[in-house]
C-alpha cells in the first residue's frame, strides 16, 4: 500500500487473509438462501435435513405470490421503458448546459437518491392519496422511476462525458436528420451503458420495499412488499425461494454488465 | 451602391451574424434544458412536491386547524427522544463500524496492483446490488437462535447455549454495515487513489517509519474522502426502514418506523409529517456539514 517501503511478508499475509474474510462476509451472507429455498423443512433450519423442491412448487401455486410476481414484473418493466429514455435525454441535455445549470440540474435529478426513501414514499402517498391513485400500477410506477432516474442520469452522464459529439455535428452536416445522427451515429456506440442502466433500473423497482409498501396495495403488491409483510407474520422457506429469484435476477444484471465493461476496456 | 461602401454593409452583415449567433447559442442552451425536463419533471412531482406537501401537512393539528401541535408532541414526548436517539445511536454504531473496517480494507485494495483491485472492487460492489431484502433476511437465517452463526459458536464450544442474536441493535448494526460498506469504500478509494505516491516515496526516503508515513500522511491526504464517506453513512443511516424493522424485530424503533407506524396504524398524517420534516432537515443540515468540512479539509491540505 505504501510505496518505498521494504515487504513484509508475514503481515502482508496477514492482511490479505482479513481482506478474503471480509469480502465473504460482504459477498456469502445473500448466498445462504440459495440452500434454504431447496429446503424440505416447514422452518429455517440450516442445513436443511434435506433437498426438494415443495416450496418452489407452493410459490408457483401460491395466488399473492405469483400475483405479486406478476405485478413485479410489469412494474420493473415499465419502470426501465420510462426512466431510460428520459434519463438518456436528461443526461444529454445536462452534459450541453453552462456549468452551473449543469450542477443545479444534476443535484435536483440525483436528489431522490439521497432523499431517506420513506419520505418519497409518504410524501408521494399523501399526493397520490389526494387525486385517488393509492394502490395503482401507475402511482407505483411513478414512485420507482423516480428512484431509477439517478441511476440512468448517471451511468449515462458518465458514458457521454467519454463520448466525442462531433461526431453528431459531423452526421448532421453531412446531410442525417436529427433522428438518423442518434439512431445510427450516437446511440449505437453508448448501447452498454444503455443496457447497464436498463438493467440497473430494472434491478431497482424489483427489489424496491417502502415505496412499494405505501403506494402498491391489492393486485398491485409487488414482492418485496408481500416478501416484508411475510417475514413479519411467518418465516417459511417461501421466502428463500422469492430470495433466490431476486437475488438470481440481480447478479445476472450484474454480471452482465461487468461482461459489457471488461469487453469495452479491451476494444 | 454597395460596391461603393463596401466595409459598412460588411460591418452591418456580421453584427447581424452575430446576433444570430448569439441568439443560436441561447436556442441551443433552451433545447439542451428542455432535455431534461422530463426528468426534472418526475423528480418534481415525486420529490419536491412531496416534500412541500409533508410541511403543509404537519403545520395542521388534528382539529384540522393550522398549529404546531404535531412538533410540540414530538418536543414533549419521552417516546420520541427515546426514538431520536436509538436512530442517531444505530447511526453512529454503523458509521464507526464501517470507518474501522472500512479504512483498513480500502487502503488494503488501494494499494494492490490494478488488476487485483479490480477483483476485490467487484467483490465489494456484488452485494450492493442485492436486495435489502434478501440480506435481511439472510441475516436472520444465520443470527437465528438455531442458526449457523450459534450452531458454529455452540459447536466449538465457545457459549453452551444459543445467543440471542438477532432482533436486537447488534443485528440491527450488523446488517446495516454490510449494506453500507461499499457506499463507505467508494469514495474513501476514491481519495486514496487521487494521493500522490510520490509524497509517500518523500516520507520513506527521509527515514519516516511506515506505521508513521501511514498516519502522519497517508491518513490525512485521505482524511476528505473518509469525512465524506462517514457523513454519508451517516444519513442514510437516519432513513434506514426494512433493516431496522426486521433485524431489530421490534426492539429497535427508529424514525422511519414511527413514521410508517404513525401512518399506516394510526392514520395519523399530521404526526407522520412532523416526523418526516425533521428526517429532512436533518439529511439536510448533514448534507450542508459535509459540503463545509469538505471544503475545510482540502483547503487545508492546499495551504
Amino acid at each position: 500500500m505504501l510505496d518505498g517501503f521494504e515487504e513484509r511478508p508475514l503481515i502482508e499475509r496477514l492482511k490479505w487473509l482479513l481482506a478474503i474474510l471480509l469480502v465473504i462476509f460482504l459477498a456469502a451472507p445473500s448466498f445462504i438462501v440459495i440452500p434454504m429455498s431447496f429446503s424440505s423443512s416447514d422452518f429455517l433450519a440450516f442445513p436443511p435435513p434435506s433437498l426438494s423442491l415443495r416450496w418452489y412448487q407452493y410459490f408457483l401455486d401460491s395466488i399473492t405470490w405469483t400475483q405479486a410476481a406478476r405485478a413485479s414484473l410489469t412494474a420493473g418493466t415499465l419502470t426501465t421503458l420510462v426512466s431510460v429514455p428520459i434519463g438518456i435525454f436528461a443526461a444529454y441535455g445536462a452534459m450541453q448546459l453552462s456549468q452551473r445549470w449543469r450542477l443545479l440540474v444534476s443535484g435536483l435529478i440525483v436528489l431522490p437518491a439521497v432523499i431517506p426513501s420513506i419520505l418519497i414514499a409518504i410524501g408521494l402517498f399523501f399526493v397520490l392519496a389526494r387525486i385517488g391513485m393509492v394502490g395503482t400500477m401507475t402511482g407505483l410506477v411513478l414512485g420507482h422511476v423516480a428512484l431509477a432516474i439517478p441511476v440512468v442520469f448517471v451511468v449515462m452522464s458518465a458514458a457521454f462525458s467519454q463520448f466525442d459529439f462531433s461526431q453528431e455535428r459531423a452526421a448532421r452536416s453531412l446531410g442525417a436528420r436529427w433522428h438518423q445522427a442518434w439512431f445510427r451515429v450516437v446511440l449505437p456506440q453508448v448501447s452498454g451503458p444503455i443496457l447497464a442502466s436498463g438493467l440497473l433500473a430494472f434491478v431497482t423497482s424489483l427489489d424496491e420495499v417502502v415505496v412499494a409498501m405505501f403506494i402498491s396495495g391489492g393486485n398491485n403488491a409487488t414482492l418485496p412488499k408481500v416478501m416484508f409483510t411475510a417475514l413479519r407474520d411467518k418465516i417459511d422457506p417461501t421466502i428463500a425461494v422469492v430470495s433466490t429469484v431476486l437475488l438470481v435476477v440481480a447478479t445476472v444484471a450484474v454480471v452482465v454488465i461487468l461482461r459489457k465493461g471488461a469487453a469495452a476496456l479491451k476494444t | 451602391m454597395v460596391a461603393l461602401n463596401p466595409p459598412a454593409s460588411l460591418s452591418v452583415a456580421q453584427a447581424d451574424n452575430g446576433g444570430r449567433l448569439a441568439w443560436d447559442a441561447r436556442l441551443e442552451r433552451l433545447v439542451s434544458f428542455a432535455f431534461t425536463l422530463p426528468c426534472l419533471a418526475v423528480v418534481a412531482l415525486c420529490v419536491l412536491v412531496p416534500c412541500a406537501w409533508l410541511f403543509f401537512l404537519s403545520a395542521f393539528g388534528s382539529d384540522g386547524k393550522a398549529s404546531l401541535e404535531n412538533y410540540q408532541r414530538i418536543l414533549d414526548g419521552a417516546s420520541y427522544a427515546r426514538i431520536f436517539i436509538t436512530t442517531f445511536q444505530v447511526g453512529l454504531a454503523t458509521v464507526a463500524a464501517c470507518v474501522l473496517i472500512g479504512v483498513p480494507f480500502a487502503s488494503f485494495i488501494n494499494g494492490l496492483p490494478p488488476r487485483r483491485s479490480v477483483i476485490f472492487l467487484a467483490a465489494v460492489l456484488l452485494p450492493f446490488w442485492t436486495s435489502l431484502l434478501v440480506r435481511a433476511y439472510a441475516w436472520l437465517v444465520l443470527l437465528q437462535r438455531t442458526g449457523i452463526v450459534n450452531s458454529v459458536l455452540m459447536g466449538l464450544g465457545i457459549t453452551k447455549a444459543p445467543l440471542e442474536l438477532a432482533f436486537n441493535h447488534f443485528a440491527t448494526v450488523l446488517g446495516m454495515t454490510h449494506i453500507m460498506l461499499p457506499i463507505f469504500i467508494l469514495p474513501v478509494l476514491g481519495a486514496m487513489r487521487n494521493i500522490d505516491s510520490a509524497l509517500i516515496r518523500a516520507a520513506a526516503s527521509m527515514g519516516a517509519s511506515r506505521s508513521y508515513t501511514y498516519r502522519r500522511i497517508f491518513l490525512p491526504l485521505a482524511a476528505p474522502g473518509i469525512a465524506a464517506g462517514a457523513i454519508l453513512v451517516f444519513v442514510m443511516s437516519l432513513g434506514f426502514y426494512v433493516t431496522p424493522a426486521i433485524l431489530g424485530g421490534g426492539n429497535v424503533n427508529v424514525i422511519s418506523m414511527r413514521i410508517a407506524r404513525s401512518l399506516s396504524n394510526y392514520s395519523n398524517w399530521g404526526a407522520a409529517s412532523a416526523l418526516g420534516v425533521l428526517l429532512l432537515v436533518f439529511t439536510a443540515l448533514l448534507f450542508a456539514l459535509s459540503y463545509g468540512v469538505q471544503r475545510v479539509l482540502l483547503s487545508r491540505q492546499r495551504s
